[in-house]
């Protein structure tokens, strides 16, 4: 049986020196699209400053918790949620909160890269344009810095009025996560962001979420249990909208506690 | 029949199909041309007619038909836009929406000779427009929004979610996300149907035979609330009810109304590539 609480690490995980607080505790959540039931009673804190996966087959409910996190779920209709989602002790559904604000403090990156219409640098301006970052070499300072973040100045510092649809898949990839990081957030959300992109590609993008993770929390939905295990600090695992299991990464996959786990990570199903 | 004989037949039959929309097009307006060219000197596009309409030139229904088209246009944009962004960003599946929805269709299927009447009777007496350029631009703008919402909203929807969802994701607000990425994206669509809409009603009779039109009035409107000649109207009158006509004028006053609408056309072409040149993905 679960634990109402599942501390990540609760375990010895070193984590523990770094960050006490949870940066996110997601408690009694259940979600609703229509009749149908997406998220069963999920409970859980996320550490700040590590990488915290979210992993499962399809249709267990991970992407959707990820949109709750930054209540990009409010675009949807006809939906419903039940529980709290908290994040440094604020409660992330009251009415009192400013969406555009919180959404600033919690980056997401999606599946597909999807570049906005112009260029690599109107790219990674376009948030912070909207936030009121008018002033051209504080864009510039800005610029640099998330395309650094993002491991991707390298390759498009000569190419920063270029189309961003002229960037290969890899490094659109990095550009959203750059647009992401231009707004300086504390979390950043990623929905299977390799999942579109080569072996190389991948690797890069991993790359850079372990050096990202020294300043932000990181949740991400793998494409692979592989990639889970890779980068897993913390990995819960989803069925069917209930999470079974949430432990340190490093005993997860080699020591499953759960069967249903164990099963998915032998590849018996899923 | 192999299965690469059945591809070939089909394509021959689409290009026969697509043949036959053309070519009719291409005679009518080869005939007009044609017929018309001789009329067509400076004199008779910038004077004013005389004999009865049977001579001199239809400056003032070209005129006419200019301001009808800038005023349905002023009219009919901001309100056909806007509605179509309520319906296709804000509005939520309802009863309402539906009841709108099924309005515009309906609306689209009224025959125009209806919106005349509308027209005569809600602009040119009740609101007391008299007949004037104002009520008649007012009356072609009713007719003419069924167009520019549906267009307009087909437009921006044919824009991926996705892009809303980015800005959202960006801490844009809804508003933000439809100014910077939405309406770029669906600028090329939006001017496509503004400019059908207004090609419409640059074209139309019925509505304006009774909110504006004049019979034969040979000087330029004054102001927005005068009447004016209009190249349809001219066009109907010099046809049917001027005896004795020469078919050059005839000919060539459709040739003028074809060529008008046609350089419409062209300019939202022009238009339309610019702003395809400039979506970069």
């Amino acid at each position: 049986m679960l634990l109402p609480w599942s501390h990540c690490w609760d375990s010895s995980l070193t984590l523990m020196a770094k960050e006490t607080v949870p940066k996110i505790r997601i408690e009694n959540v259940s979600y609703f699209y229509g009749d149908k039931q997406a998220l069963q009673d999920v409970s859980l804190e996320i550490p700040a400053k590590a990488v915290t996966v979210l992993f499962g087959p399809a249709g267990g409910g991970k992407t959707t918790l990820l949109r709750l996190i930054n209540r990009l779920n409010d675009l949807v209709d006809n939906t419903r949620m039940t529980g709290h989602i908290w994040l440094d002790g604020q409660d992330l559904y009251d009415p009192q909160v400013d969406l555009p604000t919180l959404r600033r403090r919690v980056g997401m990156v999606f599946a597909l890269p999807l570049p906005l219409p112009g260029t690599v640098r109107e790219n990674v301006t376009y948030g912070p344009e909207l936030a009121g970052v008018h002033d051209r070499a504080e864009q510039d300072e800005i610029v640099i810095r998330s395309l650094k973040q993002a491991a991707l100045w390298d390759e498009v510092k000569t190419r920063l009025d270029e189309p961003a649809g002229d960037l290969s898949g890899g490094q659109q990839q990095r550009l959203c996560i750059a647009r992401s990081l231009a707004l300086e957030p504390d979390v950043l959300l990623l929905d299977e962001p390799t999942s579109g992109l080569d072996p190389i590609s991948t690797a890069k993008v991993e790359a850079t979420l372990q050096e990202l993770k020294e300043e932000y929390t990181i949740v991400i939905v793998p494409h692979s249990i592989q990639q889970a295990a890779r980068i897993a600090d913390c990995a819960a695992f989803f069925l069917m909208g209930e999470m079974i299991e949430y432990r340190p990464g490093e005993q997860i996959f080699v020591n499953p506690r759960e069967k249903q786990t164990e099963d998915y990570i032998t590849g018996r199903f899923g | 029949m192999n299965r690469y004989q059945v591809q070939k037949f089909g394509f021959v039959l689409l290009g026969v199909v697509a043949l036959i929309v053309v070519v009719p097009i291409l005679i009518v307006i080869g005939a007009i041309a044609v017929r018309g060219i001789a009329a067509i000197d400076w004199e008779f596009l910038t004077a004013m007619p005389r004999d009865g309409m049977r001579a001199g030139g239809i400056f003032p229904a070209i005129v006419g038909t200019l301001w009808l088209t800038l005023g349905t246009a002023l009219a009919a944009i901001p309100i056909g836009v806007g509605g179509a962004i309520y319906l296709a960003e804000y509005a939520r599946d309802t009863w309402l929406t539906r009841a709108i929805r099924l309005a515009i269709i309906n609306l689209a299927g009224v025959p125009s000779v209806v919106y005349g009447l509308f027209g005569l009777g809600l602009f040119v007496l009740f609101l007391q427009f008299g007949t004037s350029i104002v009520a008649g631009s007012l009356t072609l703008a009713i007719m003419t929004l069924p167009i520019i919402i549906s267009t307009t909203e087909e437009a921006l929807r044919s824009v991926p979610t996705e892009f809303r969802t980015v800005s959202a994701s960006l801490g844009g607000t809804r508003w933000q996300g439809i100014r910077h990425i939405v309406l770029p994206q669906a600028m090329p669509g939006i001017i496509t149907g503004v400019i059908l809409g207004l090609l419409r009603a640059a074209g139309e009779t019925a509505p304006i035979l009774f909110t504006v039109a004049a019979f034969f009035l040979p000087r330029l409107p004054q102001s927005p609330l005068d009447q004016t000649m209009a190249l349809p109207y001219h066009l109907y009158v010099i046809s049917t009810q001027v005896p004795g006509m020469p078919k050059e004028i005839q000919y060539g006053t459709a040739l003028v109304l074809l060529a008008l609408v046609l350089s419409l056309n062209i300019v939202a072409t022009v238009i339309r590539s610019y702003y395809r040149r400039r979506r970069e993905w």
